[in-house]
């Protein structure tokens, strides 16, 4: 199975970090990943902000760059859920009749959780993290992907960890991609119950399978010197014994030594 | 002139709607446009009416109501019973309410004794404000959400009996209760003025919190014939 | 009495921070939706067939809405066969001015009303107070509102944003100016207030020989029509006047009476959270037709409305326009005139829970306000071009719409068209420059690549910067860093981690 990595533009540029836990993990299982370089963005940012025209050429590159392999994988249930839901629907609105083609030829779009949980069908993929730990379900994988329960089925069988429930799990975060712009007041009330739920919980990191929405709860976290630190899934279900990443951002994990 | 615009309208607006329905062929057909019925439209297998009485026993007083379930022959004190613990004396019972299930009402030394207002002529608004309550008969009932339907056929009078009065007590038997709303509306005619009344009439209009009791009966009480 | 309107009211990012600046209201909402929420988790837990019911409540809007001339017509032949009459309306004004006549021709100075969007959105009781006519809302949330000279800020519970000491207050201020005072010494438990408004309203209903109503549906194969409610205000007014006048949407039509089997399930669970409502009262013109249905009619029952019968002796159907044939021709923005107004997308809304109905300036508030009210209206205003955007698009409300809509859908659509309609300006406004140039950056990796690196360096000499975020970015992104530290670019991007590391 060719297995190709979509890194998503907001990780590939603010948490390559992720990225890397992404291939480490899936070669720890096995897997061989390849990533292809002519990808950028899945145009969800342009599309949600009404700018259809603008989102084409991202269309187009997304299908270009993903064509021939057997899947892809992505670190984000909102980019997913951006390529699966609504590629067809630029697509056709472009009216492209190629695009459309194309886009339909496209390889299956994975959210990672669900890619592990569903496709390769394991939830200990032998992580250890000695952590607490509190998990965040982003909208678009609870309510437009559906991954339900496979995000904390992963992390329930990570070793050392104390994982913890957060309260209102379900309501968002208050990101919304421009929102948190055009709306920054309800975006920041939003965030700050987000917040007071997650602190509440005593955990040190909050995971979820999205960037975008890390670094919206991040952001406020950092801000109010909270004590949490944000950490991709992937960055949780990479951590062994021997591998340690301490931090969504910082960029640089940590070998131990022997 | 006011004829004159109406049309005007009517016809603008089947003129709007038609030119907005653009995309739709002109041979669609309605039932070209699939309504999936795929719910459930009749009783679970192996229900049977006596567990169908239970059940809307038990979801009416859920919502506040005071239910009873009765054997045929002890309704006539049954119905004695609720209206002399109401403190009920004087009552409407509108025309064709079982003449049996009144016979308490009329036994001297049941209690209070109680003054029954036939709907014949029909008492005015004004007066059924002052009386203590009513006492009908329902149309049908439906068990999964403690509903009873009246139609204004024999024993249930018109709308305004169970309105206006503060208390009403309804009687239904046992066989007319069906399990859901499907099987309710198929059994009951459109054409007729329908009262579905499910509980006593509430309001959660402030903070949400459930209070039973506004304008219409702010007690209902039910009596199942079993 | 109510003064209050919509029109003016500021776009929605203004209007939102002021009421987020409410406290009062922030608890008030919190609490009410929280509990509203639980209930119709329960109260829908229970059905083992819900998804199957929503399937087909919005397979039967969809097809009533693809043949929605045909439906009105038949309605209209139903009710008038019954002994009702139908009023068509283009507009707002033109609605209100049918029921001004008709109310004027009963020679009455004051009315009942149940509860009714419809006649929200049209403004009504403004115009009915222009003509002296005195509409007394009956509603007990409407009454508070009325009172309170206060506008409504949610479908159901028009005043969800009072909590029960202000209620007390408005009802001890001002019910005596209208009838019957509020007791003196009114507590402020929900039981006592709704004492009160029963007093106050009573004489009202008994003296009513006029009222206004909506329609929850409207069958078109019966000509029957239908009101939902839990109060009894509505089987007041729908039984004691002489003249009986509905207000309703031309999409309130339902094809047959089977149909109400599903929404009849529906709503009172998605809405109140109840099994069913306390009370819906269904009637068929005046009862004096000769009836279609099969049941078992008898003397007693079926017949005309005469002194305190079994209703109104006259009875007007108001069939209103009000931009609905506009939303019908967008086959994507169609699907709001699904809607029937249960109210289940506030309660689950993370934004209508914080900022209240009021901030949406509109009748319709939440997010299906957000879709339908700049559909209805036009869309020209800047606040009906901000309502598409006061969405995460977190799909909370699809979710637990009971007719399917997919709000976050529309949303996104009609930011589409916004956006589209923009097109045409001959200076583009600076979110669109914005776009087009991180179109043209995102459209080629080697552009990407190059602006990582410039957004790397650029990070590094950000001001204020602190360990993992900028604390204070400029120009429009400053809307972030007021409340959140900001990422800055990683100093080397995965892809150039991965050309280093794999080639």
């Amino acid at each position: 199975m060719r297995i190709a990595l979509f890194i998503t533009c907001l990780a590939d540029t603010l948490a390559p970090a992720t990225g890397r836990a992404v291939v480490r993990l899936l070669e720890r299982l096995g897997c061989e990943v390849e990533f292809p370089q002519s990808q950028t963005c899945c145009g969800q940012m342009h599309f949600n902000t009404g700018y259809r025209r603008e989102c084409v050429p991202l269309v187009r590159r997304f299908a270009d760059a993903f064509t021939g392999y057997d899947a892809v994988v992505t670190p984000s249930g909102s980019c997913a859920a951006m390529v699966r839901e609504y590629h067809g629907q630029v697509a056709g609105t472009a009216g492209d009749a190629r695009l459309s083609a194309a886009v339909s030829a496209a390889p299956p779009v994975y959210e990672l959780s669900e890619f592990l949980v569903r496709v390769l069908q394991v939830t200990d993929v032998g992580a250890y993290f000695p952590h607490r730990v509190t998990y965040h379900p982003t909208c678009h994988s609870l309510r437009v992907l559906g991954v339900g329960d496979a995000p904390a089925a992963l992390l329930r069988a990570v070793r050392g960890i104390d994982l913890v429930e957060l309260p209102a799990a379900d309501q968002c975060c208050g990101f919304g991609g421009t929102f948190a712009l055009k709306n920054a007041d309800t975006s920041v009330a939003m965030c700050a119950d987000k917040v007071r739920h997650v602190t509440g919980t005593g955990a040190e990191v909050l995971c979820a399978g999205d960037n975008s929405c890390l670094t919206h709860i991040g952001g406020m976290l950092s801000r109010l010197r909270a004590g949490v630190r944000t950490m991709h899934l992937a960055e949780i279900l990479a951590s062994t014994e021997a591998y340690d990443v301490p931090s969504t951002h910082d960029g640089a994990e940590r070998v131990k030594s022997p | 002139m006011r004829e004159a615009a109406m049309s005007e309208a009517r016809a603008e607006v089947l003129h709007r709607i038609r030119r907005a329905l653009a995309d739709v062929p002109d041979d669609e057909r309605p039932q070209d446009v699939p309504v999936a019925r795929d719910y459930s439209r009749s009783a679970p297998p192996g229900a049977d009416p006596a567990q169908a009485a239970k059940l809307l026993a038990e979801r009416l007083a859920d919502y506040g109501a005071a239910v009873r379930l009765v054997p045929e022959d002890a309704v006539a004190r049954a119905v004695a019973d609720a209206l002399a613990a109401r403190g009920a004396a004087r009552v409407v019972v509108p025309g064709g309410f079982p003449r049996e299930w009144q016979a308490g009402l009329t036994t001297e030394g049941t209690g209070t004794p109680v003054r029954i207002l036939s709907d014949d002529p029909r008492v005015p608004v004004s007066e059924l404000d002052r009386t203590d309550g009513t006492v009908t008969t329902a149309a049908t009932a439906i068990a999964e959400t403690g509903t009873l339907v009246l139609d204004g056929g024999p024993g249930q009078g018109r709308r305004a009996l169970t309105l206006v009065p503060d208390y009403h007590l309804c009687l239904v038997r046992a066989g007319q209760v069906v399990f859901g709303v499907p099987e309710a509306l198929a059994r009951l005619d459109p054409a007729r003025p329908l009262t579905f009344v499910s509980g006593p009439s509430a309001t959660s209009d402030i903070e949400l919190e459930r209070v039973e009791g506004v304008h219409g009966p702010r007690t209902l009480e039910v009596i199942v014939i079993v | 009495m109510s003064g209050a309107t919509f029109l003016g009211m500021p776009s929605f990012p203004g209007a939102a921070k002021d009421a987020l600046a409410d406290t009062q209201l922030r608890r008030n909402l919190a609490h009410a939706t929280a509990t509203i929420r639980g209930k119709r988790t329960d109260a829908v837990g229970e059905l083992d067939d819900w998804q199957e019911l929503r399937e087909a409540g919005r397979a039967i809007k969809e097809r009533t809405l693809r043949h929605l001339d045909r439906y009105l017509l038949q309605l209209e032949e139903r009710v008038t066969a019954a002994g009702g009459r139908v009023h068509w309306a283009r507009d707002a004004e033109e609605a209100s001015r049918i029921v001004v006549d008709l109310v004027r021709s009963t020679g009455e100075r004051e009315l009942v009303k149940v509860k009714s969007m419809a006649t929200q959105e049209i403004g009504l009781n403004e115009a009915l107070a222009e003509a002296g006519i005195a509409a007394y809302e009956t509603d007990l949330a409407e009454l508070i509102v009325q009172l309170g000279e206060d506008l409504p800020s949610h479908l159901l519970v028009p005043a969800i944003h009072r909590n029960r000491a202000e209620i007390r207050e408005i009802f001890l201020r001002a019910m005596g100016e209208h009838g019957a005072a509020a007791p003196d010494g009114l507590g402020d438990a929900p039981a006592e207030l709704a004492e009160a408004a029963r007093r106050h309203l009573r004489e009202k209903f008994l003296r009513a020989k006029v009222a206004v109503s909506g329609a929850n549906f409207l069958v078109a194969d019966t000509g029957t029509a239908v009101v939902v409610e839990s109060e009894g205000n509505g089987r007041m007014c729908l039984t004691l006047p002489e003249t009986l006048i509905s207000v309703a949407g031309i999409e309130k039509v339902v094809p047959t009476w089977q149909d109400l089997e599903v929404f009849l399930q529906l709503l009172p669970r998605s809405s109140t959270g109840e099994r069913m409502n306390p009370y819906t009262s269904t009637w068929t013109g005046t009862g004096t037709g000769t009836g279609t249905g099969t049941g078992t009619g008898t003397e007693t029952g079926s017949g005309a409305g005469a002194d305190g019968g079994e209703g109104p002796r006259a009875f007007h159907l108001v069939l209103l326009d009000g931009g609905r044939s506009d939303t019908l021709a967008d086959p994507v923005g169609r699907q709001a005139l699904n809607c029937i107004r249960c109210s289940a997308c506030l309660n689950v809304c993370p934004v209508y829970e914080r900022v209240g109905g009021h901030a949406y300036g509109s009748v319709y508030p939440g997010p299906i306000g957000a879709i339908l009210s700049p559909q209805l209206r036009g869309g020209a205003t800047e606040s009906d071009r901000s309502l598409p955007y006061a969405s995460t698009l977190c799909g909370a409300c699809y979710e637990v719409c009971p007719v399917k809509i997919n709000i976050p859908d529309v949303l996104v659509h009609l930011r589409a068209r916004m956006v589209d309609g923009g097109r045409r300006r001959p200076v583009p406004k600076p979110e669109r420059l914005a776009m087009a140039a991180a179109s043209w950056v995102l459209a080629e990796p080697s552009r990407l690549a190059a602006a990582q690196r410039a957004g790397a360096l650029a990070g590094r000499l950000l001001p204020g910067r602190r360990g993992r975020g900028a604390s204070r970015l400029p120009g429009p992104l400053s809307a972030w860093t007021d409340a959140r530290d900001a990422p800055v670019p990683a100093e080397e991007s995965f892809r150039a981690w991965w050309r280093r590391t794999r080639r």
